[in-house]
């Protein structure tokens, strides 16, 4: 956690010297807690005070880079336990387990649609996020041969799934200078992979079953060992488990700063769950609670998408909600004769009418105005949501062109607009909608007849 | 070697216990927590959470074409769909008086009884009767559906803040529990609780929807809102520590993800694998941030939430 000025004055000298620059140690102490300034500039600072203060400033659950490139995954660097106190900063990666028992030909073929795997939502282009390559036939030589040939068809990250050191060192030899996460030091692979992980420096996942204690242990050694670049596997699988020793994990970072556990962890759904029903809300559950890489063992864009969308909204700040982009949308298939419709570009505001258009059984035309992503009523009270901005954003976007009438439909909320819209858009018939989205089909019956 | 403490949080408020059903219907009790969703290293989660289904009083018109499917003849009649329902493992029965809206049908206190008696009558187990959203028509119909229920603790919504008095006197007059339905903000939830209160209902005949969002559709919106109620009941604030019920099934199942089968794109996947997750995740998300009750639609979902409560209780 970030120390405050008062709390870093703490550790220096006291002595108001200024060899740093500055007046007072005080002065110094609230330029460090600013970032502004480096400790090294304070020549009397004693060795145990820096250690304390460099402990401090490090995240609680550190920042760990899987891959390399711009496909990298990077989770950890989490800050609450709930995303309304600040937000969640690093979705998870979404992974998915191949086997290098499988023949090649099936393999290459669904790496080849996992990785070309691409959906669009609210403007952004989401995908999944990499391969775990499991040895599963416990031969090196196949497992370096099938790790080869996954990296000879995409970019994205890989984790190298073996129990044996010697077939990780072959597949690493392929693969290392892509930085893959090597799965997992156990207490019996400990040395062999810890050795690897240094010598190619590549994050190392840690697995251990037997409780807190245990993985806390293991993890120490690992980093005793002189690796930095831990992800955490208690083995929790099943939804109780994962649920309250991943929590258990994060309170311990955030709450304790305990280091051997601040550490993003990493889920197998498919391991914890007795179908595909239950191994997609597994992963859903992990994407929400506490997991930095969930592996999951079967794709199908059935799946991907709910699970991707999922990730999109809760690892959303808060307090920066997703904005619409201005413009005519189309909901359904709608005419030049189907109604048009105003709003803001707050995404709820804008999701809740075009649901109810979606299921009015009326194709229509949203068209959304930049707001700043406030709702109906705020946006009006705040000025950004008004007869001139409505007009304007009715001729930006060439409206007239696609429909063949002239009636638009406001928010109840903003009736008073009416009149300054009919000035601002002569040529139009302004029609005053109902106040909630969800009477919006009941209105189109009554009202609307093109 | 670092030993390893995990730090408990020590809540001082506990969740409403509601009950529903009993006097010769099977009886559940919902809420009673003391800690977080499925926390039980902390706290206790004495009631697991339960699974409604949702029947209509009208066959549903523009119901996805894998809900009609799976559910067959039994649309047409409320009585036998809710034993259906039943049969395919729900513990509450919530019925949707959807006919009384003023657009698809506009049926009366009249139909509303005939409804919900059939309801009653089918099933053994607790009964939610949910009007169509209309607050005069809310009225209209849930206080004749008290009339009907009364004695046998059903539960009534949506009871807003325009019309909370109104169906606030009838659960008070028939024994019922009163369904506080807010739009997605905390103070609000809480204001309507109070206010119910206030004109004198007992904090145990409250159950409360802070609306559901879909995933997709605001479902983030709807999670830290209930994890805020949460976090304030368990924190000792008894007027946000009413039981939750979240409307899944109707919001997962309205959006175009779930509903159309045709002119999607190819990415979105099978349409029917995607449109029951997107009813489960919405569900298993928002049980997760505390959902005491969640309103489903379609019955392989029932199994498959059933089975994930279930594997959250046993940890």
């Amino acid at each position: 956690m970030a120390l405050s000025g008062i709390e870093i004055y703490k550790f220096l000298p006291k002595t108001n010297c200024k060899e740093c620059g500055f007046p007072t140690c005080l002065a110094f102490a609230m330029k460090l807690a600013s970032k502004s300034v480096e400790l090294t500039l304070c020549p009397y600072v004693s060795e145990e005070s820096k250690e304390a203060l460099e402990a401090a400033s490090r995240p609680p659950i550190r920042l760990i880079t899987i891959g390399s490139g711009d496909k990298k995954i990077e989770v950890g660097n989490e800050l609450v336990m709930f995303r309304h106190e600040k937000t969640f900063y690093h979705p998870p990666g979404i992974v998915v387990r191949l086997k290098d028992s499988e023949p090649a030909d099936a393999l290459a073929k669904l790496v080849d649609e996992v990785a070309n795997y691409s959906v669009e939502r609210v403007g952004i282009q989401l995908s999944l996020d990499g391969f775990a390559i499991e040895n599963d036939s416990k031969d090196g030589g196949n497992f370096a041969k099938c790790v080869e040939l996954v990296k000879s068809k995409t970019d994205l990250p890989l984790i190298l799934m073996s129990t044996d050191p010697s077939a990780m060192g072959q597949a690493l030899e392929k693969v290392a200078s892509s930085k893959p996460l090597i799965y997992a030091a156990t207490k019996e692979t400990c040395d062999g992979m810890v050795e690897l992980a240094k010598k190619y420096e590549c994050p190392l996942a840690v697995y251990e079953a037997g409780g807190l204690d245990e993985l806390a242990g293991l993890v120490e050694k690992v980093t005793d060992a002189g690796v930095e670049d831990v992800v955490l596997d208690p083995g929790a699988r099943d939804f109780g488990q994962s649920l309250s020793i991943l929590t258990q994990i994060r309170r311990l970072a955030l709450k304790k700063s305990f280091r051997p556990l601040g550490y993003p962890v990493i889920t197998f759904p498919g391991e914890g769950a007795t179908n595909l029903d239950e191994q997609a809300l597994l992963a859903g559950q992990q994407v929400v609670k506490y997991s930095g890489i969930v592996v999951l063992d079967h794709f199908s864009p059935g799946m991907s998408y709910p699970l991707l969308t999922l990730s999109l909204n809760i690892y959303t700040d808060p307090q920066k909600p997703i904005q619409m982009a201005a413009g005519i949308y189309e909901i359904g298939s709608p005419r030049p004769e189907s109604p048009l419709c105003v709003t803001t570009n707050f995404s709820l505001t804008y999701f809740s009418i075009a649901g109810e258009l979606e299921s009015s059984g009326f194709p229509s035309w949203l068209l959304v105005c930049d707001t700043e992503g406030l709702s109906v009523l705020t946006s009006w009270a705040a000025g950004k949501f008004d007869a001139e901005k409505i007009a304007k954003t009715v001729k930006e976007f060439n409206v007239a062109e696609k429909i063949r009438h002239s009636s638009v439909i406001i928010p109840g909320h903003v009736a008073v607009l009416r009149g300054e819209l009919e000035e601002e858009l002569p040529d139009w018939k302004i029609m005053v909608g109902p106040r909630e989205a969800v009477d919006v089909g009941g209105f189109l019956k009554k009202n609307w007849t093109v | 070697m670092s030993a390893v403490e995990v730090p408990l949080e020590k809540w001082t408020g506990k969740v409403h216990e509601v009950r529903l059903g009993g006097n010769g219907r099977k009886s559940v009790v919902i809420g009673g927590e003391t800690t977080l969703p499925f926390l039980q290293f902390e706290g206790s989660v004495p009631n697991k959470p339960l699974i409604a289904i949702e029947v209509q009083d009208h066959e549903p018109k523009d119901w996805s074409p894998h809900l009609i499917a799976a559910w067959g003849d039994v649309l047409t009649d409320p009585g036998p769909w809710a034993k259906k329902a039943m049969e395919f493992g729900a513990d509450i029965i919530a019925l949707r008086l959807r006919s009384a809206h003023p657009e698809e049908g506009n049926t009366g206190a009249d139909e509303a009884k005939k409804a919900t008696d059939k309801v009653l009558s089918a099933v053994d187990i607790p009964v939610i009767v949910l009007g169509p959203e209309v607050a005069e028509k809310d009225n209209e119909v849930l206080v004749a559906a008290s009339d009907v229920a009364r004695g046998q603790r059903v539960a009534l919504g949506n009871c807003l803040e325009k019309n909370h008095r109104a169906i606030a006197a009838a659960c008070i007059a028939d024994g019922h529990v009163a369904i506080a339905k807010s739009p997605i903000e905390i103070n609000l939830a809480k204001q309507l609780n109070i206010l119910l209160c206030d004109v004198g209902l007992s904090p145990d005949s409250i159950l409360m929807d802070p609306t559901t969002g879909a995933l997709g559709y605001g479902i983030e919106y709807s999670y830290s809102v209930m994890e805020r109620l949460r976090v304030a009941a368990l924190g000792g604030d008894a007027m946000t520590a009413m039981p939750m019920v979240c409307t899944v099934g109707e919001e997962a199942w309205r959006q175009k993800e779930s509903k159309f089968t045709e002119g999607l794109p190819e990415s979105w996947g099978d349409h029917e694998e995607r449109a029951i997750i997107w009813e489960g995740v919405t569900a298993s998300t928002l049980l997760n941030a505390g959902a005491d009750i969640v309103v489903l639609r379609h019955p392989k979902n029932v199994a498959a939430v059933k089975t994930v409560i279930d594997k959250l209780m046993s940890a």
